[in-house]
């Protein structure tokens, strides 16, 4: 009984993820894992790993990469994939560029809203009816609204007012030739919860979570990260600062905040002190229209 | 102000709650004002609000914003049905299901309802008990919320009054008594001023019970999953079939109730086939012992044929097998029943064909009469008589809500179409 007491809310957020990842190995024919090597992706790896092991995972693992990744985030996303001994997926924006299916309007503008068309592409190319997640339910509002089971039509969009009922633990899988679903295991888990369970688990996440010295921008109260896609516009200065990133997206719109967090339990500090939300701190794309997030979802993002 | 440290501690226990009442009992500010309070407010979170707050006029800030609703919802005056929050204090973890008040407010509630351990209900204090707090009541009955809180809200506008409290209290604890909810707490409070809820504030002296989110760390949910009968879906078996773990099969899933030890017998259900629990695993763990909501992996002590859908038990009370149940049903969809669709049963780990061999009665969720009809439509409920094509081990609701849940899913569009709770025949 004693065990059952030290039954904790990771403990049971932890059952709830496995559980949904074990539903959809079992009901959806041709499921994937998407993996960006971000930390929320590197919790879903560790599920996985609870779910299936001793066997191998039942999905692949898949990353859409916008071309505009920090390095060594795509460096730790292999290391990982083959550490685990997983077959890892790579589909690049790049040759949805090539191809004629994104044009964009300047080459440093942020990739983020076009990710959507290289996932859609992909997950006809490889028949996916199930994407596994990592989004969360406290990034955002519209997430907030959003089924764990997240069915898409055939055009890979999501409307929120036909969403089906989701009760008990009893999941819908079911789809249509050419619909899909996205699940989204770690819906109920928060920042924090994030960084404790990375925290519990001893997980390897990229470097750039912790802090260390970058050359920044300050521009519309947001650090931006020097890099050859962001330069100082004319009478703005760089500065070099002590930061880490709180979520790692598109190099152009990601940014760091000032921090001296070391390791996870100093990250874990200052996110259970924090006063700003993480999509708040950290996404330019995000702040544009209050409806961002939403409107993104609705054209197929995750 | 008082407020509470938000600190994260890895052993917070999880709590999830409904908030059940419309926009007029308070409820967006109440929920407002536990965030708000409880430090869970972000400060861009809280500045987005503010400037919506100078746009519309008002003074003070508008915590009711803080559950506003999604462009899609604005520009086409609907209202989705449930949406998630989280705030976390040091004693615990807390999931929210908020669901708007109005529109089909049935439907909404027990989707909400079907993971909580603890409803809220908000009655505004000038008006007292009022048709729609008794349907509230109904609704967290018949979906088996364990824990009650009837918060008696805008006591400020009745000038904190502690004979309008006990008069409310006094009528609806007779109504719950007949419902057969045991576990209720009456809480007085003024979620706008901020009395009782986070703190117990200045006006509300003679309430000698604990403020609102005191009573939400406090209160024991240990026991509100069945702790006795153990229930274990097979969800998925493991077969690594390499070299070194040729003979493995492990059986994973979730525990829905109860507990077991390695050496415990175990029955496979429906087959009625015995073995013993040899292993209890998870990734780089192994355990004694094993309870629910574990998941977690078996291995047995016998080469058994067990699949998903199977269900291993052992103790306690058995559980039935069947093709034949009874059931409360809330029809979910927007799409009435019809007798002429096909209808997928989804039943813990096992999905079946089915169809709705009768309806009883449909119940009036107001006056909690009993109606005859002939269909089913959105927010209905119904005690229902479902045949199965394929047996399911089944157990009552009342008795296990994990094993006596089920969704009916149209086999033409897929939709979940409505949820089941099933009765003793």
């Amino acid at each position: 009984m004693n065990q059952r007491l030290n039954f904790t809310h990771l403990d049971a957020l932890e059952s709830e993820a496995v559980l949904i990842m074990r539903e959809v190995a079992a009901e959806c024919s041709n499921p994937v894992l998407l993996f960006s090597g971000g930390k929320d992706s590197v919790v879903l790896l560790r599920l996985a790993e609870k779910a299936f092991r001793p066997s191998r995972f039942p999905f692949p693992l898949m990353h859409i990469d916008t071309g505009h990744n920090f390095p060594e985030v795509i460096t730790f996303r292999d290391y990982r994939a083959k550490q685990l001994g997983e077959r890892l997926i790579v589909r690049s924006m790049e040759d949805s560029i090539e191809r004629g299916r994104v044009v964009l309007r300047s080459e440093n503008q942020s990739r983020n809203p076009f990710q959507s068309i290289t996932l859609l592409d992909a997950i006809e190319e490889f028949g996916f009816d199930a994407c596994i997640g990592g989004a969360r339910r406290d990034e955002e509002k519209a997430r907030a609204k959003e089924r764990i089971f997240s069915f898409r039509d055939e055009f890979g969009q999501w409307d929120p007012k036909n969403q089906r009922p989701e009760l008990w633990s009893l999941y819908n899988t079911r789809t249509h030739p050419g619909e899909n679903i996205r699940v989204f295991p770690i819906s109920n888990w928060t920042e924090l919860d994030i960084w404790e369970y990375i925290g519990r688990e001893q997980l390897e996440i990229p470097s750039i979570y912790f802090a260390h010295e970058r050359d920044v921008i300050v521009r519309d109260n947001s650090l931006l990260p020097v890099s050859y896609l962001v330069q100082p516009k004319a009478g703005e200065s760089v500065q070099n600062m002590t930061v880490r990133f709180r979520t790692v997206g598109d190099m152009s719109c990601t940014c760091p905040v000032a921090s001296h967090a070391k390791d996870v339990g100093e990250i874990i500090a200052e996110t259970a002190l924090t006063r700003i939300t993480e999509r708040g701190a950290t996404r330019m794309d995000d702040q544009t229209s209050e409806a961002s997030m939403e409107l993104r979802k609705r054209e197929g993002y995750f | 102000m008082p407020v509470v440290e938000n600190i994260g501690l890895d052993h917070a226990e999880l709590l999830r709650f409904i908030t059940a009442g419309s926009v007029d009992d308070g409820k967006s500010t109440l929920i407002g004002r536990l965030l708000h309070d409880s430090k869970s407010i972000f400060e861009d979170q809280l500045s987005a609000i503010e400037k919506t707050s100078n746009k519309r006029g008002m003074e003070k800030v508008d915590l009711s914003l803080l559950t506003d609703g999604l462009q899609a919802e604005r520009e086409q005056g609907i209202t989705i049905d449930v949406a998630y929050r989280y705030f976390t204090t040091p004693k615990r973890k807390f999931i929210i299901a908020d669901t708007p008040g109005h529109e089909q407010y049935t439907r909404n509630m027990v989707t909400g309802a079907s993971t909580a351990n603890l409803a809220i209900i908000l009655i505004d204090a000038r008006k007292g008990v009022l048709t729609q707090s008794r349907r509230h009541a109904y609704l967290a009955s018949l979906v088996g919320i364990p824990h009650l809180v009837v918060a008696v809200n805008k006591m400020d506008l009745v000038d904190y009054s502690q004979d309008v409290f006990n008069q409310i209290r006094d009528e609806f604890s007779a109504f719950l008594g007949e419902l057969g909810l045991h576990s209720v707490e009456y809480i007085p409070m003024s979620a706008l001023a901020g009395d009782m809820v986070v703190g117990r504030g200045d006006n509300l002296d003679w309430h000698t019970g604990k403020p609102l989110l005191d009573y939400l760390e406090s209160i024991d949910i240990e026991h509100d999953i069945n702790t006795r009968d153990f229930r274990f879906p097979v969800q998925w078996v493991s077969r690594p079939q390499t070299e070194e773990m040729h003979d493995f099969r492990g059986y994973m899933g979730r525990i829905e109730s109860g507990s077991i030890r390695v050496g415990d017998a175990i029955t496979v259900l429906p087959s009625g086939l015995t073995s013993r629990i040899k292993e209890i695993l998870f990734f780089n763990d192994r355990y004694d012992t094993a309870f629910a909501p574990q998941s977690i992996t078996f291995t047995i002590e016998d080469h058994l044929d067990i699949s998903r859908g199977d269900m291993l038990v052992n103790g306690g009370e058995p559980p039935r097998i069947t093709k034949e149940f009874d059931a409360m049903l809330c029809w979910l969809s927007d799409q009435a029943y019809d007798s002429r669709r096909k209808y997928i049963v989804k039943h813990a780990t096992r999905l079946v064909k089915g169809l709705i061999a009768r309806i009883d009665y449909r119940v009036d969720v107001n006056t909690m009469n009993h109606e005859d009809i002939n269909s089913l439509s959105m927010n209905d409920i119904a005690r229902v008589g479902i045949k199965v094509q394929q047996p399911l081990v089944v157990d009552t609701y009342t008795q296990n809500r994990g094993t006596g849940c089920f969704i009916l899913i149209d086999e033409v569009t897929n939709n979940t179409v409505a949820a089941g709770m099933i009765c003793n025949s």
